[in-house]
């Protein structure tokens, strides 16, 4: 018998029940059960960092987290972002700054980025790099990615100023 | 070649933002594990334990009785299909690399068993349960072979070697070195790496009765290939298999040969008609898909007093594991170190000899630069020894030995003639922005710390077409490229192409190429790629060849279709055709403003109305237009200002510069984006990478904790400037350019470190230079430095 659990979580703000075996993913379970595929796996150890996703608004690595570790909690992942077909600040700026190429990686490095983004830090350039250090892009060479994250940080902090 | 030069080049040249990003950051690009099945059975491979044997007993009753196990295969069981690589040389041993292996085992990670099930959890539960009895031999695992208990990887190559080319010879080359001024003879080595895409392999087969087809979604750049290697292995004609290359997630060259995986995968649909998925997770990729770049270069090169290089022998070995990559073999990597180590440079005499040794590890396929990344850091480290002893400027060294403007079209000693390049003036620039940027002032701080500049000079050929290729004798010769262009009743364009993009921006550059010619936005132009049912044949996107080959084609076939709207357009303006323009949007008069049509219009008309038209024998708006350019050369200077700690002996790459010249660029963001991206996993197999085995074969590196990718804190900026020397080989003068970072930045990295060790005598050949190989030199130099006290 497979040992399976009825779990209640809540992704991109809309509540599932879903019938989980305990060792399955809460990557397995946003790309498989719920049709979530922006998640992507890219080392299914825990390094490469493209299957982050925000747990309760902290970002964690989603091939790591067991489904029913999720039981009660909220998800957010990279499907959230944008609003409708507006695609929001960062989305925009990973575009403008060619922060992505084949474009596996990219989920993560925005939720990873979101995450950081939500700390208001001040975009500092080493502290982005440092941040971003986090995940693994094989395309890019970081550069575009750590200039959209950075221009991001600065226009977020002048916009809560002016408010 | 034609050219056009009445075209308007709007776009060409523009920061397009790409037409790929706005899916891809909505997290709604498809990958192939995003292709949506859900009933689809997964797959797992029981792979092999040990690096070499005989393969005993394969008792696979234990997974077959598990639950949820739909099936087990072992290749018995599929009828021993097999994938052979071949090329037409008498100097290339034909091997065969079986699907799944069948009695005998040649690395470490190599699959023996598939297991289907309804879920990958159960699919790795049965490969537990899986019990296989081998007779271990000694690995074999470096290029001395004929140990006293090895055997032969394959019987078919008693001494190993599955290539030796005898590429160019001089009788009087060994006569010329003898009497040299100067002679180096010089030892380099290049370590053993993986391309490592961030999305691994995968594949989802599918049987689709209603078309008769196989189809396969496979992660890949070369679809044609893949369905190729299908139908040879599965018996069965091309048209009944399908290969849908989706979004691909970075291939690098890993994934423009054919996985057997990917084999396994068709040929377990076929039997079971079912859909069958397989994604590859990253300790697979790691130790068992393909690898590259083990290659040892053993140098003779000779100067006269002058600096002036009068002759250079090079006896070149690689590494290439266990088999022979299908469908371009083993000889890929050696076939290019010999025919291009020369490089930028008028070596005089020449003679390379180029060989491919089996070995117990992993296959080798062709990665991002194939053999360049190495033989430029021969030809550039040759260039800074000679001038060290000749006691020349290392800038000055180069210029008396580089083929310069007044010297093109160059045909150099290894036959091969160069295309106009920018090779001094490139040089002279970087230099220039390397002093500017004060790196020379960082370079002599005194805070314990130290600091080296590298700066290198090379060229790379891209876009090889047929003729090129076809001097190699595979018996699959790639080169061509055809695209078709189509403007439906709304007036928009669907360009199709035998290319296969993974990050390379196609949609968008050839957006921009066909919009010129069309007068059209690009947001019009939608690419279409990756779908062997798309197009009649293609060969896949690798070797800098896409933007040239497959736009270039796709340009071709965009100005035909401008010819035709024009017709169409001078019929109903009652104008002449030679007077018609196509220019945003609209079709108008020379000389008579005022006077136009939309070309939506015209679309319609052509569609719908064809009745109210004298000419529309031919019907619709569409062409097909080919390129097959010989092969063009882009050229480089790469400069690197590294830090070493002596405490650690850590190295990190502080500033980067590079100068390029890829001909016409057509969006510029997207090629600063391919030369990043390159520099960064050129410092990555200089510095960090290294697939390593232990004595008996077994890889000590299968995951990202041990295999080091680097991470944005590794990754240097990279400042980028553009020169451009247009290329008269195609219609579009843009020359390739995916490579060249990856090429230029393990010497520029070497040199620098070199230098930053200049007071230790320094003399790093080899990489990846690890904390290891640093700590190594400052201890033996600082022995010799005591010693001299």
């Amino acid at each position: 018998m497979k040992d399976q659990h009825l779990v209640t979580l809540t992704v991109n703000g809309r509540e599932h029940e879903l019938l989980l075996e305990s060792r399955r993913t809460l990557a397995d379970t946003l790309r498989l059960d719920l049709g979530l595929t922006g998640t992507h796996l890219g080392c299914e150890h825990g390094i490469c960092g493209a299957c982050t996703v925000l747990l309760d608004g902290e970002p964690v690595r989603a091939c790591l987290i067991f489904g029913v570790q999720a039981d009660g909690r909220h998800v957010r992942t990279v499907e959230s972002l944008a609003d409708g077909d507006e695609l929001n600040d960062l989305q925009q700026a990973f575009s403008r700054h060619h922060g992505l190429q084949c474009g596996f990686c990219t989920p993560g490095f925005l939720m990873l980025s979101e995450a950081y983004l939500s700390t208001n830090p001040t975009g500092d350039r080493d502290e982005v790099r440092e941040v971003v250090s986090a995940n693994l892009c094989r395309c890019t060479g970081y550069q575009g990615i750590v200039d959209a994250v950075c221009e991001v940080a600065c226009a977020r902090r002048e916009k809560t100023t002016d408010a | 070649m034609t050219t056009e030069a009445e075209a308007p080049t709007r776009w060409v040249g523009n920061r397009l933002p790409r037409r790929e990003d706005r899916r891809m950051v909505q997290g709604a690009g498809r990958f192939v594990g995003d292709v949506p099945n859900t009933h689809a059975y997964h797959v797992a491979f029981a792979r092999s334990p040990v690096a070499a044997g005989q393969i005993l007993t394969v008792d696979v009753d234990a997974a077959r009785a598990l639950r949820g196990v739909i099936a087990v295969f072992t290749s018995g069981d599929l009828g021993d299909p097999q994938l052979t690589a071949v090329l037409e040389r008498d100097e290339f041993v034909t091997t065969q690399m079986p699907l799944l292996a069948r009695d005998r085992v040649r690395y470490a990670g190599e699959p023996i068993v598939v297991v289907v099930a309804e879920s990958r959890y159960i699919a790795e539960d049965a490969i537990e349960l899986i019990d296989i009895d081998i007779d271990e031999w000694p690995a074999v695992l470096s290029f001395e072979q004929g140990g006293p208990d090895q055997k032969p990887i394959h019987d078919e190559a008693p001494d190993g070697v599955l290539v030796d080319l005898q590429m160019f010879t001089d009788d009087r080359l060994d006569e010329t070195l003898a009497e040299a001024h100067l002679l180096l003879e010089e030892t380099f080595r290049s370590g053993r790496v993986n391309a490592s895409p961030m999305e691994a392999r995968a594949c989802l087969a599918d049987w689709q009765e209603r078309d008769e087809q196989l189809v396969l979604h496979v992660s890949t750049q070369v679809p044609h290939q893949v369905r190729t290697g299908v139908a040879q292995a599965l018996g069965l004609p091309e048209r009944r298999i399908r290969v849908v290359a989706p979004d691909v997630g970075g291939g690098f060259g890993q994934k423009c040969v054919v996985g057997r995986e990917e084999v396994v995968v068709a040929a377990v649909t076929a039997k079971i008609r079912h859909a069958v998925r397989w994604d590859e997770d990253r300790q697979e990729n790691l130790i068992s898909s393909f690898h590259g770049r083990e290659q040892e270069y053993r140098i003779r090169a000779g100067f006269d007093a002058a600096g002036t290089m009068v002759g250079l022998d090079a006896d070149i070995s690689c590494n290439i594991g266990a088999y022979s990559a299908y469908p371009f073999s083993c000889a890929v990597e050696p076939l290019m170190a010999a025919s291009e180590l020369p490089g930028v440079y008028k070596v005089g005499r020449y003679a390379a000899r180029a060989r491919g040794f089996a070995s117990n590890k992993t296959p080798t396929a062709p990665y991002r630069g194939v053999s360049r990344p190495q033989i430029v850091l021969v030809m550039e480290r040759i260039m800074a020894k000679a001038a060290k002893r000749l006691g020349i400027d290392e800038i000055e060294i180069r210029r008396r030995n580089t083929i310069l403007a007044d010297d093109f079209p160059y045909t150099g000693p290894n036959g091969i003639t160069y295309d106009p390049g920018s090779y001094m003036e490139a040089l002279d620039l970087c230099v220039a922005e390397v002093k500017k940027a004060g790196w020379y002032e960082q370079r002599g701080i005194d805070d314990g710390l130290l600091r080296g500049i590298g700066i290198i000079n090379f060229s790379e050929r891209t876009a090889y077409g047929t003729a090129t290729m076809g001097m190699r004798k595979m018996q699959m010769t790639p080169g061509f490229e055809v695209s078709h262009v189509r403007m439906d009743a709304s007036g928009d364009v669907t360009v199709t192409s035998g290319t296969c993009g993974h990050g390379q921006g196609h949609e968008t550059t050839f957006a921009q190429l066909v919009a010129d010619r069309l007068g059209i936005s690009p947001d019009r132009v939608k690419l279409r790629q990756g779908d062997t049912d798309l197009v009649s044949f293609g060969w896949g996107t690798f070797g800098s060849r896409s933007l040239v080959i497959g736009g270039g084609s796709a340009a071709v076939a965009a100005r035909k279709l401008a010819d035709q709207i024009k017709i169409v357009a001078a019929e109903m303006l009652e104008a002449d055709a030679g007077d018609i323009e196509l220019v945003d949007g609209n079709a108008t008069v020379r000389g008579a403003p005022g006077t136009q049509l939309s070309i939506d219009e015209i679309a319609e008309t052509v569609h719908f109305r064809a009745h109210t038209l004298k000419h529309h024998e031919e019907y619709l708006l569409e062409a097909r237009g080919t390129a097959d350019p010989p092969g063009m050369f882009s050229n480089a200077t790469h400069a690197a200002l590294v830090e070493i700690d002596p405490g650690t002996g850590g190295v990190r790459v502080l500033d980067y510069i590079v100068v390029e010249d890829c001909g016409v660029v057509v969006n510029p963001t997207i090629v600063e984006g391919q030369v990043r991206g390159g520099v960064a996993q050129g410092i990555a197999s200089a510095l960090f990478e290294e697939m390593s085995y232990t004595p008996d074969g077994q890889p000590q590196t299968g995951t990202f904790m041990d295999y080091l990718v680097p991470t944005a804190s590794e990754s240097p900026s990279v400042a980028i400037y553009h020169l451009e020397t247009p290329c008269d080989q195609t219609e579009t003068g843009a020359k390739g350019m995916g490579e060249g970072g990856t090429i230029g930045a393990p010497a520029a990295v070497v040199s620098a470190i070199n230098d930053a060790l200049r007071d230790y005598d320094a003399d790093i050949d080899a990489v990846p230079v690890t904390p290891g190989v640093i700590l190594q030199v400052l201890a033996q130099g600082t022995r010799l430095h005591e010693e001299k006290l």
